[in-house]
């Protein structure tokens, strides 16, 4: 993965990440996650859910930012032009994928910091949202719009946007339960290859002309209980 | 390290005037929060202000400036910093610049926006990407060889202030010694001695805040 990739996936990159904890607040507050193997369960249930979901919104992003605008295809058809429809159909897409209102707050709180720094990297960095995207974009819309203006591929998008699914959590897992970073970084590295998966099974979908959509009905309580809980350290 | 003005650059379209930004940082139970409780109810009639509180916790701080009414409670707003406040106004400004661009396009024009940082240890400082000017507030309590241990946020802030100074003989403080530890690790930049329930204005702080307001506007 070329270098300019890897600063996108870095959570030391100033976007807001390190304030999230991806429902892991509320699942450490329940009992739910307490150690080491409640947390890999989490992460699994996390990428294989939330984490497809973004990879493949991420990768979607990336494709349709990748179209040449008003480049005519081959055959002489009309031009296939990256119309601002395109980012008001993907804005809809990733709000009827994330049901919790808190959640949707949430990625669109990380998607104006994301873009904040996309538009440091490369100031012509523009994303042709509706004003209708209250709020700012969503999170892996933008990412997926930044991995293409690093010259990145959409499975590239996919990754990354599958990587943070887990670490983001497990950052937070690390700062609220006092686990050993050495085994949280084990249960990572055994989540690797998975993320992989998720990544290229999310850019094959998007490449089928598709788009991922599992739920996950914990998360979204949590996120939604998170919301209401009075002591919290995490913005979700 | 000087802690010089923001550099200008503005990540959105560049806004006609900007409010000046300062931070206001340091250790917990030092009297940050009402200091920016003073700061308000003495500048509220002369300056159009706003702030951000970045809690540890809960919005404790923002509660308390909102139950005190210092401010409307919409001029106040509260970042969450998931455990690690140093990070939230140094390594990652977004979530505060998030808040005080909100503050400034709710509100605006506003000519001061106070951001109040969690309670922090003494390395904490903001990012010159966030405040223009930063103030660090210690107290007489953590003994009086705390300037003297220095750390960015004694050495370097725009203003030092050591507030509680009616505790000093109760916890066999030495103010002399706290001042002239403060004057040297800071190569003279200023310091400001408080007792904030003797003195709730804080009339030596307020005085420095009127004098850079004041240099913002003529900038």
């Amino acid at each position: 993965m070329d270098a300019v990739l890897l600063l996108l996936a870095d959570s030391r990159l100033p976007a807001g990440g390190h304030a999230h904890s991806g429902g892991l607040e509320t699942a450490a507050a329940t009992g739910v996650v307490h150690d080491l193997a409640t947390l890999t369960a989490f992460l699994r249930g996390r990428l294989a859910t939330a984490g497809l979901v973004t990879a493949g919104l991420a990768a979607a992003a990336c494709a349709h930012a990748r179209e040449p605008a008003g480049n005519a295809p081959p055959g002489g058809a009309a031009p296939r032009a990256r119309t601002p429809d395109g980012w008001e159909r993907l804005d809809a897409e990733a709000d009827a994928r994330t049901p919790s209102p808190a959640q949707r707050r949430a990625s669109r709180a990380q998607g104006r910091a994301l873009l904040r720094v996309a538009r440091g990297l490369w100031p012509g960095f523009v994303l042709d949202l509706p004003a209708g995207a209250a709020g700012g974009p969503h999170h892996p819309i933008v990412l997926g719009a930044a991995v293409a203006a690093a010259g990145g591929v959409p499975v590239r998008a996919a990754q990354i946007a599958a990587y943070g699914a887990v670490t983001v959590p497990a950052s937070a897992a690390i700062r609220l339960l006092g686990l050993d970073p050495l085994g949280v970084y084990r249960v990572l590295a055994g989540l690797a290859a998975r993320v992989d998966a998720v990544a290229a099974e999310a850019a094959a979908s998007v490449r089928a002309g598709g788009l991922p959509a599992a739920s996950a009905p914990a998360l979204d309580v949590f996120a939604e209980l998170h919301d209401r809980a009075g002591t919290r350290l995490f913005e979700s | 390290m000087g802690l010089g003005p923001h550099d200008g650059r503005e990540p959105r379209e560049p806004r006609p005037r900007r409010a000046l930004r300062l931070g206001i940082g340091g250790p917990v139970g030092s009297g940050k929060t009402a200091l920016v409780a003073a700061l308000c109810r003495l500048l509220r009639e002369e300056a159009a202000l706003a702030v951000v509180t970045n809690d540890i916790y809960t919005t404790e701080d923002a509660d308390f400036l909102r139950r005190n009414a210092v401010l409307d409670e919409d001029r106040i707003a509260a970042v969450r910093t998931g455990c690690c406040p140093h990070t939230a106004i140094r390594d990652d400004i977004s979530a505060n610049l998030d808040a005080v661009e909100t503050l400034e396009d709710r509100h605006g024009p506003l000519d001061l926006v106070i951001v109040e940082s969690g309670g922090d240890n003494l390395t904490a400082t903001f990012s010159r990407g966030l405040a223009d000017r930063q103030i660090f507030v210690l107290d007489v309590s953590g003994g009086d060889k705390v300037p003297r241990k220095g750390g960015p946020g004694v050495t370097t802030a725009d203003l030092l202030v050591v507030n509680k100074t009616d505790l000093a003989p109760l916890v066999g403080a030495d103010l002399t010694v706290m001042a002239r530890d403060a004057e040297r690790v800071r190569a003279g930049l200023p310091v400001a001695f408080t007792s904030l329930r003797e003195r709730p204005d804080a009339p030596e702080v307020v005085s420095w805040v009127r004098a850079v307001l004041a240099a913002h506007a003529d900038a």
